[in-house]
């Protein structure tokens, strides 16, 4: 094998796995790291920079860094690194000052932006502070999107949501609110540089051909137009029984806002086992605490209406099959068809994107699926000018990957204006690796690896929560939950980096090293024989090889990255300093940090 | 100084047939100095009882003072142990194996334990042939004195300081082989695929088995000029032979290369499987393995792996006639059989 290229900044980030993982790339051991010292501005503001809506998503981000972290490899349970982001934004004291201050001199270019939602907020936000006017255009009374009109606000307060569109409006945004853009052609003639399309997938599913679906239409509601007329006090009631058709998060939102607009008996009824929902495993599980009874494998057949009025619906009872290839097939399980009485039946079945308000004659081009053709990179439509992002650009996916394509969009939407090439001149990531000795055998991070479990966050009391919908079910880590939970983190941040020049080869390392990471052995062509020799063989293959030159007996130093636990005792036990623990920083370029104009890197130590 | 180690370990170690991971062999966090050779041979005696299917609690672990003698602390936290007076550890090693004969007995000594102020305990303990592991880890220095020249040190050795050793070492191994152990062996801390071999076999052998064991010294005897440091260590070791301990019933699975493999079986059924480098010796001739050594050292080398072995050699208890039932075992009545018996023993004068 051939020694590994630490110059590559992307074998260090491979190894921070949240960070990796997180589709903007937010600095996660580091932010958590200045939540446990209690500098929560400061963590705030890292989260800032990477994900725009710290308080927003610290209540309602998919997590794609907790199944990433390491600390479920070697304990059970991950850091909670979604709540603890909320601590931050709970905790933190003005934050406005340390976010770049307008005015901003403006450098003579326009841009518009249709749609309210996250990814238009976040392309609005990296470009404003470079001079950029912009032009915020959303059919909703205020900024947010489907942050406001599909999350519940017992989940996200409205205060929260404010406030965090708020910091970006607040960048001198030219708003256009209650002003629901009807045509892109009419968009294109006006003089903007850039047109960015962050509309998001506005169409709920239905179940059109469904017996009965026309019959009862008061009571049969679509899931993501009911949130939105709820969020919009528009509806205020629903029927005690109340059946909620799909697995996913959306159906998760439906169920319990049904909860407490008065159904008692709310009933989650899914095609699929459960095993498979599309819901997050703690959505799911603030459903059942809230006496919602989920019943999967059932697929539905018929709304049953007598006089025009619902009263329930018949469901085929299935079983999953899966052919050789592990595609899954439902097969009826030959028992009886069930029926549940209902009220109410909201499907929330998924959503799609609808651009019926785009000119197929633009230049636009769509692909059959009615998805406008994309670059993957830069976001560019087949338009020069027209740009996609969020949900509108790959179909739904949540927040967090809506925010980090915004970057990128900014991005190139920047390059575009200063005529720059934006696939070629994309900027690298701000990366910086310096080493965290301070004395023999100290370390300026807290390399004591802790063990403790998951904590749980608290929630109010249900009586409560069910009774009043504004009334927030989770009320975060306190002060002191949030520095145990925090401490729980790895710091996987903080690199071993090997030095095979300094080695005299006194096994230290392999010897002290808690989880068996390190091997010195002689080098082999093929990584899989490798990976098996090493004393402890790397099996999880998703997790590099650390592979240094030769040392003085001509064999290699070869760590796997899979279960270390960044403790640093091997540079500790180190005699002449071959290891050494270096702190990695990696922050993904926002479009104002570029060129020698833009604005410093956050960089919060 | 670390003083913490983290209890995760790798959620895939593997387990021996007691459902023992390595783990449950460990001991606390060394405190000996970063680097120092000690702690790769407390990590080989980890390993080789864990190997071994080991019970902890059949392990008694003993040593005398010195850095080396820190170290029990430093692997098997679930055994007893005993750090006892400077030099003393084969005295009280004797005591506690007479008294009880059914534990391992692990001895950790140093140069200077053993060499020195130790010496007269040590040539006692193996002429008497006492079952026991003597693991003398070899500096060739004072360590925890801050470095001076030890009894092991070789003439021309140059210390940290500068200073050049005017006198010739005692070599351990020799003496061992001359005064009638039954198994020596040398080796080097950096070395533990020939290390846990070779204390995997000393620990099955039925008598006294002493490994003499070059333990590089980071803090004050790893500077050029020294014939301890882990540099000329390597560059000087010659090697008897690659020996594998292969257990009972296991089949042979290490593959050598060209050569002759001489298989020695061992009292139990187990075998040390070699792949001799040294034609002239022979591993159960106490004189081609003290020849072996001589050459070794006209040639400025450091003879490693096992130098010599009797396969069926007369431990104390055999020699003392020992009860079959351990001593901490007899009960009073066994012990004081009455006056009946006493008049019989007695008569038997006459």
């Amino acid at each position: 094998m051939k020694p590994t290229d630490t110059k590559n900044p992307e074998y260090f980030h491979k190894v921070v796995d949240c960070q990796y993982a997180c589709p903007s790339h937010t600095p996660i051991p580091q932010y958590l790291r200045l939540i446990a010292q209690g500098r929560y501005s400061e963590s705030y503001m890292v989260n800032w920079d990477s994900n725009v809506f710290p308080g927003i998503l610290g209540r309602t981000c998919d997590r794609p860094c907790e199944p990433a972290c390491r600390r479920g490899r070697v304990e059970e349970k991950p850091v909670a690194i979604c709540r603890l982001k909320r601590v931050a934004a709970d905790h933190k004291e003005d934050v406005k000052r340390m976010m770049p201050q307008g005015p901003f001199p403006p450098n003579g270019k326009k841009i518009a932006l249709i749609g309210g939602g996250p990814s238009s907020l976040t392309v609005a936000r990296d470009l404003a502070p470079i001079g950029y006017e912009i032009h915020l255009f959303d059919d909703q009374s205020k900024g947010g999107g489907f942050m406001r009109s599909q999350i519940p606000s017992f989940r996200l307060p409205d205060e929260v949501l404010d406030e965090e569109v708020g910091y970006i409006l607040d960048l001198g945004i030219h708003t256009h609110f209650n002003h629901y853009v009807s045509s892109m052609k009419e968009m294109l003639e006006k003089d903007y540089d850039a047109i960015y399309v962050g509309t998001g997938a506005p169409r709920g599913r239905d179940l059109p051909d469904l017996p009965g679906r026309w019959d009862a239409k008061e009571n049969i509601h679509v899931g993501i137009n009911w949130l939105a007329s709820v969020a919009f006090e528009h509806t205020k009631s629903i029927g005690k029984r109340v059946l909620v058709l799909g697995g996913g998060n959306t159906a998760m939102d439906c169920c319990r806002t049904a909860r407490r607009l008065g159904g008692t008996d709310v009933k989650v009824v899914v095609r699929s086992p459960k095993s498979e929902m599309k819901a997050s495993e703690w959505e799911i599980e603030d459903a059942l605490h809230e006496d919602i009874p989920i019943f999967d494998n059932h697929v539905p057949k018929s709304f049953v209406v007598k006089d025009g009025k619902l009263q329930g619906m018949m469901f085929e009872k299935v079983k999953a099959v899966y052919d050789d290839t592990g595609k899954r097939k439902l097969i009826p399980t030959g028992e009886p068809d069930v029926f549940f009485e209902a009220d109410d039946a909201i499907v929330a079945i998924g959503q799609e994107n609808s651009f019926p308000w785009i000119e197929r004659d633009l230049g636009i081009e769509f692909n059959e699926w009615g998805m406008p053709i994309l670059d993957a990179k830069t976001f560019a439509s087949t338009h020069p000018k027209v740009f996609f992002g969020g949900d509108a650009s790959l179909g739904p996916k949540n927040i967090i990957t809506s925010v980090a394509q915004g970057h990128q969009v900014a991005i190139s939407i920047h390059l575009l204006c200063e005529g720059l090439n934006i696939k070629q001149d994309r900027p690298s990531p701000f990366v910086n690796l310096h080493s965290m000795k301070m004395g023999i055998h100290e370390w300026s991070y807290d390399s004591q690896v802790v063990n403790d479990k998951r904590y749980i966050v608290p929630q109010a009391d249900k009586s409560e929560t069910l009774n009043n919908i504004k009334k927030e079910v989770e009320l975060g880590f306190d002060e002191l939950e949030a520095f145990k939970e925090a401490e729980r983190c790895l710091n996987c941040d903080m690199q071993t980096v090997f030095e095979e020049n300094l080695c005299i080869e006194c096994d230290a390392c392999v010897d002290v090293c808690p989880t068996d990471c390190i091997t010195f052995t002689f080098n082999e062509e093929d990584e899989g024989e490798m990976r098996a020799k090493l004393t402890m063989p790397a099996l999880n293959t998703d997790q590099s090889l650390y592979v240094s030159d030769k040392v003085k007996t001509g064999r290699i130093m070869v760590k796997d990255e899979n279960v270390c636990l960044h403790c640093g005792l091997c540079a500790e036990r180190c005699p002449t300093s071959a290891w050494d623990m270096k702190q990695f920083y990696y922050n993904v370029t926002k479009a104002h940090n570029m060129g020698e104009d833009g604005l410093p890197p956050t960089v919060i130590y | 100084m670390t003083f913490y180690k983290p209890s995760f370990r790798h959620p895939e170690l593997p387990k021996n047939k007691l459902g023992y991971t390595s783990a449950e062999y460990e001991g606390v966090i060394s405190t000996l100095c970063a680097g120092c050779g000690h702690d790769s041979i407390s990590t080989a005696i980890v390993q080789a009882c864990f190997e071994l299917d080991i019970e902890p609690h059949k392990v008694a672990k003993l040593s005398g003072i010195g850095c080396s003698s820190k170290t029990p602390a430093y692997f098997l936290s679930n055994s007893h142990g005993f750090n006892s007076v400077h030099g003393r550890m084969p005295a009280v090693a004797t005591g506690a194996n007479l008294a009880n004969k059914e534990l391992l007995y692990i001895g950790v000594s140093g140069d200077g334990d053993s060499a020195s102020i130790g010496m007269g305990q040590f040539v006692h303990v193996i002429r008497k042939n006492l079952n026991m592991v003597y693991i003398c880890m070899n500096n060739g220095v004072y360590g925890l004195t801050k470095g001076q020249d030890s009894a092991t040190a070789d003439v021309g050795s140059i210390s940290k300081a500068g200073s050049v050793n005017p006198y010739p070492p005692i070599d351990l191994a020799s003496l061992a082989i001359e005064l009638g152990a039954s198994f020596v062996a040398q080796s080097f801390s950096g070395d533990k695929d020939q290390l846990i071999p070779l204390l995997k076999a000393a620990i099955n052998h039925p008598g006294f088995a002493f490994l003499n064991v070059v333990s590089p010294c980071v803090t004050f005897n790893n500077n050029p000029g020294s014939t301890k440091s882990y540099q000329f260590a390597r560059e000087h070791a010659a090697c008897t032979g690659r020996a594998d301990y292969v257990p009972v019933m296991d089949p042979i699975t290490k593959s050598y290369g060209e050569g002759e493999v001489t298989t020695i079986e061992l009292h139990d059924g187990s075998a040390l499987q070699f792949h001799k480098l040294d034609n002239e010796w022979n591993p159960e001739d106490r004189l081609s393995a003290i020849s072996a050594l001589k050459r070794a050292e006209e040639k400025q080398e450091v003879l490693t792996g096992l130098l010599y072995i009797n396969r069926n050699p007369k431990e104390l208890h055999n020699i003392l006639n020992t009860s079959d039932t351990p001593l901490n075992r007899l009960n009073e009545a066994t012990l004081c059989p009455g006056n009946d018996i006493l008049q019989d023993i007695n008569e038997g004068f006459r």
